[in-house]
């Protein structure tokens, strides 16, 4: 949804606010007990941020500085296996460092929260943005939001707590913004109270933790008998999430009224549309722009944000997809061999429909309003994938 | 014999058979936490350092502990050869994982012991970079390596640990090729380095190795204790072995007992009284060594102990 314009002063106020800040503020009123830290651009706001809130007493989370994020994501895992909350962020190199502990943290059914600032991976080097980093962990089974704008990222954050810690779910989740196109974008931003939050968001406390009064084994070794009734318990957490995304975010929405189309997925004059451009993070509001330019012009075009990756959206697109003849799938990552990673599951989930995969954007390549227009000219085209540089 | 010290005599049994049966009482009472039912090797020496790390440390303790064969042969789903909460996540991470135990608990007021368990790979090579960095970090955890000197769980690979001319099946005993070409990584001098409390012990003198473990659970901070492990498929030694063999490593000086502590270095038995000859030909994994390369061995043990040695008797801080 669209922040409702507001004039400072009135009941509405929002703080101008760096979306990385906003990330931080929504992270300290969730009250993580452990936070973890290691830098890397774009991301680096975030934790900075949360230690100088620390430094400042205005957070009383422990702070590790660790000396990797293959660290973070293990410290995070001992101090959740306690029982606790617990937060990091990471970009890039990062992630995919962590990502042995990524599949352990979801495996274990510890429900950590990161904050990640979407960056371009190596070789070339690359700070900015894309989305290579997270789609390369998509199978690692943790929730993944993408986020439009600052305000989405404030409480997603919030929700993502809330969906992550529920007892049928208890998996982790990534709330992701395009780095520097996001994470460094200054917006204003509509703050939650500490009672608001603690109104919204219980306080946790899992079935299993480490506790010298009650000792349990966690992480055990499972064999060929019983690793795929593990492997299947996270899937059915993982499809049980879908409602309670959407519940989160209608809850959500009546509490402080703002509502991110069904939770897993928000739509934009899509009632009507014959066409429809699909994409995630902040390129969104660039299509809106263009999608409301060519609705002047008459042409029933709308926007399906997906704005779950992780669970993937199967029946939210199935419900609204049979109207639309064709679709622009809008891809920041590339499946080496293939084709872009959004593409592969919208073609999979809708075999009937004509998709186009415009890959745009890798290395922080600028997404202008020109390209999107370039790409809705090129929607129904045979060519069914193209770079569009 | 005169009735005065008779009665002396009998007085004295009386007291030892008290004496004998308050210590049964007290073992009796003793905490298991690692318990029988686990899958370790007959014979295996980290299963021993395992039982009495968790009847040392006691109920009120966490163990994080890295991949291996300590953690596959102790957790097989659903059993757990374990009465401590444990948990185990990745291989290189122990001392990462207990970090972030360490701050929970700090953060939720409570006063538990963090211990780290892993094997030389999980400390001196995959493991180094976390175990650094939360030593450096200060962390309030105890790190114990149960040191087989290589990579048992995957099938007996060398490792930083494993001595030079050890025959591992990466380092195998070829025409050209005598195993292993390099030397042990010095890893308690490396850790002491860091400037925390770091000791040897081994199984064959556990009232050390109990009192080095009562001793670091009680310091607040980081430390580390690297115990030798025997490994009887690894080291190709009987079922019987690894308490002698343990023993044999002290003696021999191969594997001396010492502590460094507020930057000193403590030899803590001077008894290298043996040839490494004696340790060396009981193990099928130095079977191929000939005359000079038991004489290079020889040197670089005297040299090390040697140094050692010194530094205890100088007790001058080094690090
Ligand atoms: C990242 C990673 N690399 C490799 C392995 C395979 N692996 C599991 S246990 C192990 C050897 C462990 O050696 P050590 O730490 O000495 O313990 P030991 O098995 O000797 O008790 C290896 C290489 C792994 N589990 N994870
Ligand atoms: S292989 Fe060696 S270390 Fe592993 S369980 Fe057997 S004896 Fe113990
Ligand atoms: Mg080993």
């Amino acid at each position: 949804m669209q922040i409702k314009s507001g004039r400072a002063g009135n009941k509405d106020a929002r703080k101008m606010i760096e979306c990385s800040e906003a990330i931080a503020e929504a992270t300290a009123l969730c009250k993580p007990a452990v936070v973890a830290t290691y830098p890397i651009t774009p991301q680096t706001h975030i934790v900075e941020m949360l230690a100088k809130m620390h430094s400042e007493g205005r957070v009383n989370s422990e702070i590790i500085n660790v000396e990797s994020e293959h660290s973070a994501m293990s410290a995070c895992i001992g101090a959740e296996a306690c029982g606790v909350r617990t937060f990091t962020a990471s970009s890039s190199q990062g992630i995919a460092l962590m990502s042995e502990m990524l599949f352990i943290a979801s495996g274990m059914r510890l429900p950590i929260v990161m904050a990640v600032a979407n960056r371009a991976l190596s070789a070339p080097i690359n700070i900015w943005n894309d989305h290579s980093d997270t789609m390369a962990q998509r199978d690692a089974g943790w929730l993944q939001f993408y986020c439009e704008n600052a305000q989405e990222a404030y409480d997603s954050i919030i929700q993502a707590y809330k969906i992550s810690e529920q007892k049928d779910i208890m998996l982790p989740s990534m709330v992701c913004v395009d780095g520097f196109t996001l994470s460094h974008l200054w917006e204003p931003v509509k703050m939650l109270s500490q009672a608001d939050v603690d109104s919204f968001l219980p306080v946790y406390n899992p079935l299993y933790k480490l506790d010298s009064e009650i000792p349990v084994t966690m992480g055990a070794l499972a064999y060929p008998n019983t690793y795929m009734h593990f492997k299947k318990q996270q899937q059915d957490a993982m499809l049980n999430a879908v409602e309670v995304i959407k519940k989160t975010n209608l809850e959500f929405g009546k509490r402080f009224s703002r509502i991110y189309g069904n939770g897993m997925i928000e739509t934009y004059k899509i009632e009507d549309a014959k066409e429809a451009i699909v994409a995630m993070g902040s390129v969104c509001s660039t299509a809106r722009i263009v999608i409301d330019r060519l609705r002047q012009k008459g042409r029933k075009i709308g926007l399906i944000k997906i704005r779950a990756f992780r669970p993937f959206p199967n029946e939210e697109l199935k419900k609204i997809a049979g109207k639309i003849e064709k679709i622009a799938v809008i891809d920041r990552a590339i499946s080496l061999g293939n084709s872009g990673p959004l593409f592969i599951e919208i073609k999979a989930t809708l075999p009937k429909s004509h998709i186009n995969n415009f890959i745009v954007g890798l290395g922080g390549r600028d997404i202008s309003e020109n390209i999107i227009e370039s790409i809705v000219k090129k929607i129904g085209q045979k060519q069914e994938i193209e770079w569009v540089f | 014999m005169n009735g005065y010290s008779k009665m002396k005599r009998i007085k004295k049994l009386g007291q030892a058979k008290k004496e004998t049966k308050k210590i049964r009482e007290e073992k009796l009472e003793e905490f298991e936490g690692f318990v029988s039912g686990h899958n370790a090797c007959a014979g295996c020496g980290a299963a021993i350092a395992m039982r009495h790390i968790a009847r040392v440390a006691g109920r009120n303790s966490i163990i994080s502990i890295a991949t291996g064969c300590m953690e596959v042969v102790s957790t097989s789903y659903p059993l757990t050869a374990w009465k401590l909460p444990l948990i185990h996540s990745a291989f290189e991470n122990a001392a990462a994982t207990a970090s972030g135990i360490d701050a929970a608990l700090r953060h939720l007021n409570k006063k538990t012991n963090v211990i780290a368990i892993a094997g030389d790979g999980g400390t001196f090579d995959i493991g180094f970079q976390a175990l650094s960095g939360a030593i450096e970090r200060n962390q309030n955890f105890l790190f114990i390596c149960y040191d087989n000197e290589a990579y048992m769980n995957t099938g007996i690979q060398r490792s930083g640990s494993t001595p030079r001319f050890t025959e591992t099946t990466t380092s195998p005993y070829g025409r050209v090729l005598h195993g292993k070409l390099e030397w042990k990584k010095q890893m308690p001098f490396i850790v002491a380095a860091h400037g925390c409390y770091s000791a040897t012990a081994s199984i064959a003198f556990l009232s050390d190795f109990h009192a080095k473990i009562k001793k670091a659970l009680a310091i607040p901070g980081p430390k580390f204790i690297s115990v030798l492990a025997p490994c009887t498929i690894g080291w190709k030694i009987q079922n019987s072995d690894a308490i002698e063999i343990s023993r044999l490593a002290v003696q021999t000086g191969i594997f001396p007992l010492y502590e460094v502590e507020n930057g000193t270095v403590k030899l803590n038995f001077d008894i290298k009284s043996r040839p490494v000859s004696e340790y060396l030909k009981r193990q099928g994994r130095f079977e191929h060594l000939n005359d000079r390369e038991i004489r290079e061995v020889q040197k670089k043990v005297d040299e090390i102990y040697g140094r050692i040695k010194n530094l205890s008797n100088l007790q001058i801080k080094i690090f």
